[in-house]
């Protein structure tokens, strides 16, 4: 599959500063369809940044980022505008639009974007909103619903648009631990379709079921990387285990 | 000698019809400035630096100099000097809009910066254009929350209408002023001006205190916790 097929999403020597201070230097990471990689690691140590030069929300400074095998001309709006249809982002603060319904957080992309018509938009709404088990919220503004609510409708947003891939910048670090389930739950049905998803998480329930690849970030390079099998074995000595323990010793034995 | 009260009764039509083209004065300057304000407050925040620089020029000179100032420099001298035949009335809409739109682009602007980066982000995301972005998500939002400032900046506009009467705008003052200074029944035609100019901001500042709550987003918190 490797040969014939080009990878869905490939990022290519990746740089960017802010300031003179470094915080990517040179990443590169392939995703082929279907497949789950996670990017952990410590706080600052650039994944955040680096989700966000992949779909070009930060412009990287250097680096090729290539869409189904042809590079992005990050000077065209319009290929930037297709890289960005085409790969969804989740925010870990949601940032649902607040002056818009569930359903028109959902309607207002597709019509403006895919400039589908309203009435075929608002079914397709409804019918995402159902998948992430919100038919009964569609009427409700994003400051009325839960954490999870709207991270569920943000999911139900980015997947109306008919993404070939996802990236997730640590969608369940700003709820509660109790409404973190839910969202798992959405994102474990996505990999169940088959959804192809870039995740930087902290959630060791998805890092270790999920992915298959682990990207371990630190100060802005990927220093390691393999299967959750491999690297999270007993006595592996490696850098996600022993990052992976810790976030089990913080979580005292919560999943 | 007439009595105060049968000289206003009497007056009262010509001071209405002041009254009314107050009004008109006033809701054409603030439509103005509001689409001035619009643009430029847009232009501030997402434009390049040398139109930030134009646009900051703009408003610098529109705060900087006063309104009598501008109303004589543009219905005596700019618009005379361009062969516009434009009257006093018209002057002091265009003069007052331009004005309030260098003030309206700074309290839309504030309203712009204040909303978290993260609306823009996600419409990016989306595949929005800046464009599309601006008009669908900030705008609806930074509107909305630019109201109160907004009520203040009409109640600010048609006080300052009032010198409309240096050019001969037929507004309540002038108008005031004519019937005055024929009967000499000052007190009572200044107090009944005075009342036309409170009963207009009232009128306007309710209308805009009942918009900001029909426009309100359920649920959403102004103080802070969000």
């Amino acid at each position: 599959m490797t040969i014939t097929m080009p990878p869905i999403l490939q990022v290519e020597n990746l740089y960017k500063s802010f300031d003179n201070t470094a915080i990517l230097k040179g990443v590169s990471l392939r995703l082929h369809q279907g497949e789950i990689k996670v990017l952990i690691g410590p706080s600052g140590s650039g994944k955040s940044t680096l989700l966000q030069c992949i779909n070009c929300l930060v412009q990287p400074d250097r680096g090729e980022i290539l869409l189904d095998g042809t590079a992005v001309d990050r000077t065209s709006k319009t290929s930037l505008c297709r890289l960005r249809q085409e790969v969804g982002m989740i925010f870990q603060d949601f940032n649902l639009f607040d002056h818009l319904t569930a359903l028109n957080n959902i309607i207002i992309p597709l019509r403006k974007v895919k400039k589908i018509c309203r009435r075929e938009a608002e079914k397709r709404a409804r019918l995402e909103l159902e998948q992430v088990g919100l038919a009964d919220k569609t009427e409700l503004y994003p400051a009325q619903l839960s954490g999870g609510q709207k991270q569920r409708v943000a999911m139900a947003r980015a997947l109306a648009m008919d993404p070939k891939a996802l990236l997730l910048d640590e969608p369940t670090s700003a709820l509660d631990p109790e409404l973190i389930g839910e969202v798992i739950a959405v994102i474990k049905n996505l990999a169940a379709r088959g959804m192809t998803m870039l995740m930087a998480t902290h959630q060791i329930s998805l890092i270790a079921t999920l992915a298959d690849e682990i990207l371990f970030m630190e100060q802005g390079s990927i220093v390691e990387h393999g299967s959750p099998s491999v690297l999270l074995a007993p006595g592996s000595n490696s850098k996600s285990q022993g990052f992976c323990d810790r976030l089990n010793e913080l979580s005292d034995g919560r999943e | 000698m007439q009595s105060s009260i049968s000289i206003v009764i009497d007056a009262l039509p010509y001071l209405l019809s002041g009254f009314f083209n107050t009004a008109a004065i006033v809701l054409m300057a603030m439509f103005l400035g509001l689409l001035l304000g619009i643009g430029i407050a847009v232009g501030l925040v997402y434009g390049g630096r040398m139109l930030r620089f134009l646009l900051g020029l703009y408003v610098w000179f529109f705060r900087g100099v006063p309104v009598l100032v501008l109303l004589f420099l543009f219905y005596f001298g700019l618009f005379p000097y361009l062969h516009l035949p434009i009257n006093a009335l018209v002057s002091v809409s265009v003069v007052l809009g331009m004005t309030t739109g260098a003030y309206q682009a700074n309290i839309f602007k504030g309203a712009i910066i204040a909303l978290p980066r993260g609306q823009f982000n996600a419409a990016s995301a989306l595949g929005m254009s800046t464009f599309q972005a601006i008009r669908t998500i900030i705008l609806p939002q930074a509107l909305r929350h630019s109201i109160p400032a907004w009520s203040n900046e009409y109640s600010i506009i048609l006080k300052d209408s009032a010198l409309a009467f240096v050019i001969g705008a037929p507004e309540i003052m002038a108008r005031t002023q004519f019937v005055a200074s024929r009967t000499y029944q000052h007190l009572s035609l200044y107090i009944v001006a005075g009342l036309l100019y409170f009963l207009l901001t009232w009128l306007g500042v309710t209308s805009l205190r009942y918009l900001e709550q029909k426009v309100k987003i359920p649920g959403y918190s102004h103080h802070g916790m969000r």
